[in-house]
């Protein structure tokens, strides 16, 4: 089988679902690039190169370069979704959210509710999250948390090259409001991946590693981080759970529950901010249903309660490290009354 | 085109109908037969229907909070619409929407918005559909002065012109953003040359005079449809009922509503004109608000007959499929 990168793997979900269905429209700030410039008219292809060859191919009626404006992006798609297309908009750093969130929440996740299940919204946003690229405050976070409480919204964190293909294409043909989460750490990632289009169910966890002491639940790239620290415990004889819920709404809370009856023991990783957190939702879905099979407090390994800084040392101090979680399998596993 | 005599005919049951339709809302709020918060549209009637004339139901509109009267002017049921905004069963929005949120999704009223502003960005989505798809529809956004002073309006007005796209800024000037008046709160005074500024051509019109409303917004269905690209048109009027229904409205001048109400009564000016030139006759017009009288109260005793919601739906439709 083929091995492709996280970015080909998005790109060529795209790009097949384009060709299958034309009412498939990919909008935002160059992705294709170079509109009205003398030079090269698919210049970037998204700043990360994502989108790189759908304008060559597709054209402008299809790949539509938009101004720096992220509210009428999103506000364009969304009246589009409701009016018969199926825009895959993109919003190039996540943290630009709050330039556009009231499209978002307060419009695309509330049509078909609101209005009685007559109206829907088919539409992806794709968007780039993650820290450790010293981009600082405003283009570092991942704000998953923020969309995964909206009731209409179905968000998805892809954490591997296969992953990203398949539910790609399952959110660009869902009938509703996705909010597709790219981890930037991953692009250059790869892995099997087949040639043809194939869909992955939301709500489905993935194993990534199986043990029985302790349950380790990943958000995006923290999953790797996770695997990593699984496998030199598991030198040690320590056995761990890896699990990536991959859509955080629906989540698997069937998988994870299902894990900690077994291991009675849960670390929660994940690189957004501890208050109102995923970590914190998903510690709090376990207390209520599992809190017979757990034989330690969950412990959460999130990062800080501060706003992303700029110098490494910084960076590096405020997100979860492998030695944070390694630190917290421990102190599962050591604890007593 | 002028309004014939049919079309007038036409627009004349339409402003009747809004009017006698949000007269009859207060009423039933007052009794507390609706729960919730009321904007009302009476006085601004002749600019929902002038626009909507000459749209056909496969053409798109967006609304603001004040969407009865453009709901109505663009198809939606009457019976429907009375039930969800009493929330009862068989409302439009099978009652999670109410009167902020009134729609006629099967119109083209693609749902009265309760964020100010919320609809600009969303109309330049259908008229992008319409350009992509390759059909003839246009998509109106119907805006208050206080939506023409949000960022998403303008982030709206340029990308319309950016994409060149089929869409229509109809602004509804009616001097007052909740309790602010506009001529403090626009800056530029004129919300047509603020859309020129954009680079799209701006009308103005009366919009208290239904005929006059009719023909510019014919201009600019005409304007996009050719594919020119989007216009914008800012109507002037006045509201006769507060910004919602209770407030006292302090912050208009003394005698000021019941002048206004005298001078731009739509219904009032649009009935003299037509007599006078002959395109409807008195009887005509009695006979037309008798009809939409009982009409309304119909809709009204089949609303207060009709149950609330059942609860088990309170989680259907959050989702297109299971979640």
């Amino acid at each position: 089988m083929p091995i492709k990168t996280y970015r080909q793997a998005i790109n060529e979900a795209m790009a097949q679902e384009m060709r299958r269905d034309s009412t498939v429209i990919v909008i935002g700030e160059d992705v294709a690039g170079g509109a009205g410039c003398d030079g090269d008219r698919d210049a970037y292809g998204g700043v990360m190169g994502v989108t790189k060859g759908l304008f060559p191919e597709f054209g402008e009626s299809r790949v539509i370069d938009t101004p720096i404006t992220e509210s009428a992006i999103m506000g364009a798609a969304a009246g589009a979704a409701q009016t018969g297309l199926r825009p895959i908009a993109e919003l190039m750093f996540m943290d630009f959210l709050g330039v556009c969130f009231d499209q978002i929440y307060n419009q695309a996740a509330k049509f078909r509710y609101m209005f009685g299940g007559k109206a829907q919204c088919p539409m992806v946003v794709r968007t780039m999250a993650g820290a450790g690229l010293r981009g600082g405050a405003q283009h570092s976070q991942n704000l998953t948390q923020m969309v995964t409480m909206v009731p209409g919204l179905k968000v998805v964190c892809p954490t591997n090259a296969y992953d990203a293909k398949g539910l790609l294409i399952s959110a660009i043909r869902d009938n509703d409001c996705v909010i597709f989460v790219e981890d930037k750490f991953l692009y250059e990632t790869s892995c099997e991946v087949p040639d043809e289009p194939y869909t992955i169910p939301f709500g489905e966890a993935k194993f990534y590693r199986e043990g029985s002491d302790v349950t380790i639940v990943g958000i995006s790239n923290t999953v790797h981080k996770a695997v990593a620290v699984a496998d030199r415990l598991a030198l040690e004889g320590i056995s761990c759970d890896v699990i990536d819920p991959r859509t955080t709404s629906p989540l698997d809370e069937e998988a994870i529950i299902e894990s900690v009856e077994v291991t009675g023991r849960l670390v929660i990783v994940d690189e957004m901010t501890p208050r109102c957190g995923l970590a914190a939702d998903i510690s709090s879905i376990v207390a209520e249903k599992a809190f017979g099979a757990l034989r330690a407090p969950i412990l959460k390994v999130t990062a800080a309660h501060s706003p992303i800084p700029f110098a490494p040392a910084l960076e590096d101090a405020w997100m979860p490290q492998e030695a944070d979680i390694e630190a917290a399998v421990r102190a599962v596993l050591g604890y007593t009354r | 085109m002028p309004l014939d005599k049919k079309l007038f005919l036409r627009a004349y049951r339409t402003m009747r109908t809004i009017r006698e339709f949000e007269y009859r809302v207060s009423d039933e709020f007052g009794k507390g037969n609706i729960p919730g918060f009321l904007h009302l549209y009476a006085g601004q009637e002749a600019i929902a229907t002038g626009m909507c004339l000459n749209l056909d139901d496969d053409d798109y509109i967006v609304s603001t909070h004040r969407g009865h009267g453009h709901c109505i002017a663009k198809g939606g049921d009457v019976g429907e619409m009375m039930k969800e905004i009493m929330a009862r069963q068989g409302g439009s929005c099978a009652g999670k929407g109410g009167s902020m949120h009134i729609a006629a999704i099967e119109k083209g009223m693609l749902g009265a918005n309760a964020i100010v502003g919320g609809g600009p960005p969303l109309i330049v989505g259908a008229a992008l559909s319409a350009k992509t798809l390759g059909t003839d529809r246009v998509g109106v956004s119907f805006t208050g002065d206080g939506g023409s002073n949000q960022g998403t309006t303008f982030e709206a007005m340029n990308l319309a012109v950016v994409l060149k796209l089929p869409a229509i800024f109809l602004f509804e000037n009616n001097g007052y953003g909740e309790g602010t008046a506009a001529g403090y709160a626009v800056g530029s005074k004129d919300i047509a040359s603020r859309a020129k500024g954009f680079g799209m051509p701006a009308l103005t019109v009366d919009g208290a005079d239904v005929f006059a409303v009719y023909e510019t917004c014919q201009k600019a269905v005409q304007h996009c449809r050719s594919g020119k690209g989007p216009i914008a048109i800012e109507a002037s009027i006045t509201r006769f009922r507060g910004h919602f229904e209770g407030d006292a409205q302090a912050y208009r001048g003394k005698g000021e509503v019941k002048r206004l109400m005298a001078e731009m009564d739509c219904l009032k000016i649009a009935s003299a004109k037509a007599l006078k030139q002959k395109l409807a006759s008195r009887a005509q017009l009695e006979k037309i608000d008798k009809e939409v009288a009982a009409q309304i109260e119909s809709s009204v005793q089949a609303a207060l007959a009709a149950p609330s919601p059942d609860v088990s739906e309170l989680l259907t439709d959050v989702y297109s499929s299971a979640y």
